[in-house]
């Protein structure tokens, strides 16, 4: 069994004694240690600058032209806190809770309740930093509704949360880099941790410019670096969001936990043809005013608003009346996918719903204006101009975003939506310090997997990597470092550094070695194709064992006709994407032995054979109540560690959204 | 919405590195169709240029939802190209017909040097954000986020300045390659609000200089680069600025 360091005491005393009693490393020392932050998104630049500021010396790495364009960026909807602001019952308790139960009893109860407890001076750090939060007319933070519960403590900025938290983070960590405590390599990847006397003791990087392999020593590496929802080739990722500096901490020795843990996110623009390459979300927060349907009437040929009300389906009002369109979003994908398969799909594919603003949008907005303006009676046409004003201020740049990419227009008629890969729950293992099973490599944010169980809650991963990077490693990085300050800086000369740079030269020129006849795309395709209708929204044992023999006779195709243009020291956009895409191939071969060991359902992993009568995910807490560790053991070689989870507070149910 | 193919002429700047010269390559591309993005385009027409055993194009690009800033291709003589407020990965083949040419080029400016065919050097805006476009403020030290109400019209207008995602077409549209919208975007995104108005004097002092400094040119007022902002940030934020900038250098006790 694996120990994940849990402090002993009370649940809601766990972190404020840990905190009290954590070792410290004081002022002067901090200036003699070295700490490498692999990734700059919300965990990595909130990190790097919060490490900087107490005076550790950093050094920042991305692939990005700039730390501002880590992925973190296009998040949409909003971060959670337990604020309460609206006195509508919100504590931390009911977030500890919520993310709980949204995570299917899947989570450790002591990282998410300092979550949620470390939630509420998030917000206030990010006002502090000048993030401009929606505000209302007193001037006061504004809030809205999140899937999975029943309080508003969803803080936004429109559509662009992401963003403007991001910017947050960048500006506190581009100050650090003015103030010298913070050395910034962008354009650069890690392609290997450095392991000395069993400690992570350095990377080895790639300048994505030169082409130039590079050594960099640091007391300790902090990987940042997201998550690997590209191993679908297409999801709502970045084209750039890769696994590669995971996946070589992985092959270093570090657990991977829950691999299988992927979110499939209910609200995506469908996927047109084989040209995409990528998907687009829709946010979450559109299901606060927008209600999801589908025709009652099997392949449907009318336009959606030929459709008279009485024969529109509301599926999930219908299905979950307690939480209507608010479900989780495991819960809202699942019954999608129920529909379209059913023949009930909209759109030239039939792989997709609609979801529909007209009702909020006249009713609930229009409405509430026309009063404000103290119009009497008002007719139909003056509710859609008034409402879609409001509609406008609060989703604005979505729906535009939504008209440049399928040429409709949302305020006249539905959007089309359909679920699409969105984030991973599973990630590198780490304990409560959120250090890895190699002492001095952390993994922060989405790259790691602890918080949020078999599935995320909407606005919660701004909360986790925000909240990893500024309020969480800052203490528990101390507690490991106090007992360093006697290391003095490792040569980048020594034996480790060299091998491993030898390593990752040697895999290089493999690559380019290759010379075959097809390109990195077309096998990033395959094995997209694969995962999705194998490791997908739903999965079976048979479909599992066959897609772990389709990606082992894939990797061997893929290494032996891959076509790398260009040459090594230089800009080339080919090879970053090859050693990305040979990653993936083996981590999708690990998600689906997690998948097919893990019998159960629960949250976003679906196992056909486990299901309720109602076709809900069914738990099996007597046999999987565990993360499933794994252990790199070479080639298509794993073995599997368990972390059992307790629940000292929270008595595990079946979740219930009706 | 009807949806079609088009066969297009590419003229596209390629250029080996950072100190090789460089010269337009012309391409053909066959059945694009119109649902496509334009980043789709270019990955049909890279996907060719590698089975037929050349070099693929290089181009930034990341998220591919207009949010990142990372694309940042000169379209028929406009950053990111006819559509108005979109980025390069926005834009949809729609906006082109069957037998058009396309000339795609980098940002041309002295500070943003070109590093790869269509991919340059933007790291001067990270240095002109280093040089103060931040609130000095650490982790931790921070009142609740409702002790100080902020207007909403303040808070709306700060927000609205924020939006900016740092790709660099206001530079490249500009005559004088000045990047006046930019550093203005973020000096009004904090001197809006209360907690940046601490530092307003310095920073814009600071972040003017650094500008200047990295080789970006004047502000002649032309309104080009409102033109083609794909966020639509607005012009009011160079007025505000010029009146932070005058207010600040007018302030006796601040020596710069």
């Amino acid at each position: 069994m694996l120990d994940s360091k849990i402090p002993a005491g009370k649940l809601e005393d766990k972190w404020t004694d840990y905190k009290g009693h954590c070792k410290l490393v004081n002022p002067a020392n901090k200036r003699k240690l070295e700490i490498i932050v692999v990734g700059t998104g919300l965990a990595g630049a909130s990190a790097a600058a919060s490490l900087g500021e107490l005076g550790y010396r950093v050094k920042a790495f991305c692939f990005q032209d700039s730390p501002r364009r880590a992925h973190s960026i296009a998040a949409q909807g909003g971060i959670n806190a337990a604020k309460n602001y609206q006195n509508d019952g919100d504590s931390v308790f009911r977030l500890f809770y919520d993310t709980i139960k949204g995570g299917d009893y899947r989570s450790r109860e002591a990282n998410v309740h300092r979550l949620a407890e470390v939630s509420v001076n998030i917000i206030d750090q990010c006002v502090a930093q000048g993030v401009p939060f929606a505000r209302e007319y007193g001037g006061l933070l504004n809030n809205r509704s999140f899937g999975g519960t029943q309080v508003k403590r969803t803080f936004y900025a429109a559509g662009q949360t992401g963003q403007q938290l991001l910017i947050g983070a960048y500006q506190a960590l581009e100050r650090q880099v003015a103030l010298g405590s913070v050395q910034m390599f962008s354009r650069h990847e890690m392609l290997d941790v450095v392991m000395i006397d069993g400690k992570a003791r350095g990377i080895i990087a790639r300048d994505l410019i030169s082409g130039k392999v590079e050594r960099h020593f640091g007391h300790a590496v902090l990987l940042c670096t997201g998550g690997y929802g590209n191993v679908f080739y297409l999801s709502t990722n970045a084209m750039g969001s890769n696994v590669t500096a995971a996946w070589k901490a992985h092959k270093r020795g570090a657990y991977f936990g829950n691999p299988c843990f992927t979110q499939i996110h209910p609200t995506c623009i469908p996927v047109t043809g084989d040209h995409q390459s990528k998907l687009t979300l829709m946010s979450e927060s559109l299901r606060n005013d927008g209600r999801i349907w589908v025709p009652k009437k099997q392949n449907d040929p009318r336009k959606a608003n030929d459709i008279p009300e009485d024969e529109r389906d509301y599926y999930l009002e219908r299905r979950y009346p307690a939480f209507g369109n608010l479900v989780p979003r495991d819960v809202a994908s699942r019954a999608a996918k129920e529909r379209c398969d059913a023949g009930y799909g909209v759109g030239t594919t039939k792989q997709a719903v609609y979801l529909d603003f007209r009702y909020n949008l006249i009713n609930k907005y229009g409405r509430a204006e026309a009063s404000k303006h103290g119009i009497e009676n008002p007719d139909q046409e003056t509710l859609v101009r008034l409402g879609k004003e409001v509609v406008k201020e609060e989703y604005g740049n979505l729906f535009d975003m939504y008209e440049k990419i399928t040429g409709e227009n949302p305020y006249e008629v539905p959007m089309r939506i359909y679920p699409a890969v969105h984030y991973t729950m599973g990630g590198l293992w780490v304990d409560y310090e959120l250090m890895t099973n190699i002492p001095g490599l952390y993994a922060l944010g989405e790259a790691n997997f602890s918080d949020h169980g078999a599935n995320r809650l909407g606005a919660s991963a701004l909360m986790q990597g925000l909240a990893d990077g500024y309020f969480v490693i800052p203490y528990t990085i101390g507690n490991y470092l106090a007992d360093e300050i006697a290391t003095k800086p490792i040569p980048i000369t020594h034996e480790a550094f060299e091998k491993a740079e030898a390593g990752v030269t040697e895999r290089i020129n493999k690559l380019m070695n290759i010379k075959g006849s097809q390109s990195v795309e077309s096998f990033h395709k395959r094995l997209g194709k694969i995962m999705w209708e194998k490791c997908g929204m739903a999965r079976n044992a048979k479909g599992l064992t066959e897609a772990i023999g389709e990606i082992q006779q894939l990797k061997k195709e893929f290494w032996s006709d891959v076509r790398i243009p260009g040459g090594i020291e230089e800009m080339n956009t080919e090879l970053d994407k090859a050693g990305r895409v040979a990653d993936f191939m083996e981590l999708g071969e690990l998600m689906c032995k997690d998948a097919l060991e893990r019998n159960e359902s629960c949250g976003g992993h679906f196992r056909e054979e486990s299901q309720t009568e109602e076709g809900e995910a069914l738990r099996n807490d007597d046999q999987y109540m565990y993360v499933a560790a794994w252990e790199s053991k070479g080639d298509s070689n794993w073995q599997l560690h368990k972390e059992e989870l307790k629940y000292d507070m929270i008595k595990p149910t079946q979740r219930n959204y009706k | 919405m009807e949806h079609y193919s088009m066969n297009l002429t590419l003229k596209v700047w390629k250029q080996k590195n950072a100190t090789a010269e460089g010269n337009f390559e012309t391409y053909q591309v066959k059945d694009i169709s119109s649902e496509m993005s334009f980043l789709e385009m270019f990955d049909v027409l890279n996907e060719q240029l590698i089975h037929e055993g050349k070099d693929p194009i290089a181009f930034d690009h990341d998220c591919r939802e207009g949010i990142c800033g990372m694309c940042s291709m000169y379209i028929n003589g406009r950053p990111h190209g006819p559509w108005h407020g979109t980025t390069t990965c926005q834009l949809h083949m729609r906006a082109f017909k069957d037998g058009d040419t396309i000339v795609v080029e980098p940002w041309r400016a002295n500070a943003f040097p070109v590093v790869k065919d269509l991919v340059v050097d933007r790291s001067a805006f990270d240095r002109v954000i280093q040089s103060g476009g931040y609130i000095s403020v650490n982790t931790g030290v921070s009142v609740d986020g409702n002790t100080i109400p902020i207007e909403r019209e303040n808070a709306d207008k700060a927000f609205a300045a924020a939006a900016c995602i740092g790709c660099g077409a206001c530079v490249a549209a500009c005559k004088n390659s000045s990047a006046m919208l930019f550093v203005s975007a973020k000096v009004s995104h904090l001197a809006l609000l209360p907690q940046g108005d601490v530092e307003r004097k310095n920073r814009v002092l600071n972040m003017v200089a650094q500008a200047d400094k990295e080789g970006f040119g004047s502000c002649t007022f032309t309104e080009a680069c409102e033109a083609v902002c794909p966020k639509e940030i607005s012009i009011t934020n160079i007025s505000r600025l010029n009146s932070e900038y005058l207010k600040a250098g007018l302030s006796a006790d601040k020596a710069h």
